[in-house]
């Protein structure tokens, strides 16, 4: 293995040094990869307005551990996500964050979508009042403005360096993670935050949407709803969630004696420009290809695939298609996919699929799909890690596919950090 | 609407506003803003909250009425009178 960062300075290899979360079944990364190799949904029975009855996956954290209940409620939940995941992952990598050059920190965090959730809250609110536009909120112009949610982790932690949040449909937290590293090395900043967040499910129109294309998720037994490669797959199980990591130059990490999860050695986006909606294989496996290369690893050197999968009937095949493609000459790589748990957390998908995966660095064990009852033929691969998690494993480089609508794919590719 | 009425309901929207707070010793006479966590956001909430409620009108030159309890009772009670 010849990786792109060991053949750089120090200074311009990025590592993970913390790691903040909230994902439906499980808070803190501890708790999220327990539930994960216990094979433990986070998807719910769910109810919101307009749209009725459906599923979702729901994230149950203590908002007020770093925010007042005023701040809670002038913001955005999608703050309040990307605030406490940053928190707890500034907690987590021990940095002496109060001797931090606050003008030299940045917040790049991933947003499938935001200001949906903030206009249906006000456009419900005047429909109350006989559509009084005089009642609309005077909070709704910061609420929805795009960096909100990155904007709310800089007001909360005095954070002075820039912050935005990256818009690129459920390829965000990838995207973001992809930020923080070009900015590290770019020199624009010393210390970086980034990840993604997702308030999808208090939007009613995305489950309105994702339902008329026939694409959401439906099932008598919602820990079996989301269910990527299986025969019986019928859609996506929306759900919310955040991830945040800290990343930190090695140099920067190393002197201050930083546990470090991993180093990210490698990364591409492309864009499939071919659909609105559906996706496009021969992309995707380019996007993978590009990361590789910038990697300057080989397919035979990943040990896991973290697919996106979300189970669409024709997503799921199309990725396979691409891996099968990038990795026929591998014979180590092996295939799994964490929506099967948690649903789709869009924006923050990426970044919390990844996060849930780099644990096997030091535990060996690749947590598996879960709800694969019959495999979809079509999406027959070898090494595909189905309903047991895989043991004893000597996981060393985990690639991340995160794609998204409008034709936007991005790889993030971690290798693990050994001295 | 009596002033205790009044009172009553605006206490209730400074705890929807500023839920952090406690209420139980507001000075009547007492500057909102120099007893309370408040900044100028929180004043429109509570115009909005009072236009939501009680479906008035305050206009912008009438919002330094609205400083403390006292003030703010005053300058409603007429506009309440009959609600």
């Amino acid at each position: 293995m010849e990786s792109n960062g060991n053949l750089q300075k120090d200074s311009h290899r990025v590592v993970i040094t913390g790691i903040g979360l909230t994902a439906p079944n499980g808070n803190g990364l501890a708790d999220f990869r327990a539930a994960l190799l216990a094979g433990k949904s986070g998807v719910s029975p769910y109810e919101i307005r307009y749209f009725g009855k459906t599923l979702a996956g729901i994230c149950d954290f203590d908002a007020t551990r770093y925010q007042t209940r005023k701040d809670i409620r002038r913001g955005t939940r999608a703050g309040s996500i990307a605030i406490y995941s940053a928190n707890e992952a500034i907690a987590d990598c021990r940095v002496d964050f109060a001797s931090l050059a606050k003008d030299r920190v940045g917040v790049y965090i991933g947003v499938t979508e935001h200001g949906n959730v903030e206009t249906e809250n006000e456009i419900y609110q005047i429909s109350q009042y006989d559509y009084d536009c005089s009642i609309w909120s005077h909070f709704h112009n910061p609420r929805t403005v795009v960096n909100s949610p990155a904007g709310e982790v800089t007001i909360n932690l005095g954070i002075t360096g820039p912050h935005y949040c990256l818009g690129a449909a459920c390829a965000a937290g990838n995207t973001a993670l992809i930020q923080g590293v070009q900015q590290l090395r770019l020199g624009e900043v010393d210390f970086v935050l980034a990840g993604g967040v997702s308030e999808s499910i208090h939007t009613f129109g995305i489950f309105a949407a994702f339902n008329a294309e026939g694409a959401l998720a439906k099932n008598d037994r919602p820990e079996a709803a989301s269910r990527p490669f299986d025969l019986a797959r019928n859609g996506i199980v929306i759900s919310e969630g955040g991830a945040v990591y800290t990343l930190e130059r090695l140099s920067d990490a190393v002197a201050r004696g930083a546990k470090i999860y991993g180093e990210i050695v490698g990364y591409a986006m492309n864009s499939d420009a071919s659909d609105f909606v559906l996706p496009n294989a021969t992309r995707q496996a380019e996007c993978m290809e590009k990361a590789l290369a910038n990697a300057r690893l080989r397919p035979s050197d990943v040990d896991i695939v973290n697919t996106h999968a979300t189970a669409t009937v024709l997503g799921d095949i199309q990725e396979i298609e691409a891996i099968r493609k990038v990795f026929a000459s591998s014979d180590k790589t092996y295939i799994n996919n964490t929506k099967s748990f948690i649903g789709h957390a869009m924006g923050a998908a990426g970044a919390l699929e990844l996060a849930g995966n780099l644990p096997s660095f030091t535990d060996g064990v690749i947590h598996p799909t879960i709800n694969v009852d019959e495999l979809d033929p079509k999406c027959a691969i070898d090494r595909l890690v189905l309903n047991r998690p895989l043991a004893g494993q000597d996981v060393r480089v985990i690639l991340n596919n995160s794609f998204g609508m409008v034709g936007i794919n991005a790889v993030v590719i971690v290798a693990k950090y050994e001295k | 609407m009596e002033r205790l009425e009044i009172r009553e309901a605006i206490i209730d929207i400074l705890e929807s506003i500023n839920p952090d707070e406690e209420y139980d010793d507001l000075k009547d006479d007492v500057s909102f803003r120099q007893q309370l966590s408040m900044d100028s956001m929180d004043m429109l909430d509570i115009v909005l909250e009072l236009r939501k409620r009680f479906k008035i009108q305050i206009p912008e030159s009438d919002y330094p009425k609205l400083d403390s309890m006292n003030s703010t009772l005053d300058y409603l009670a007429p506009l309440l009178a009959d609600k």
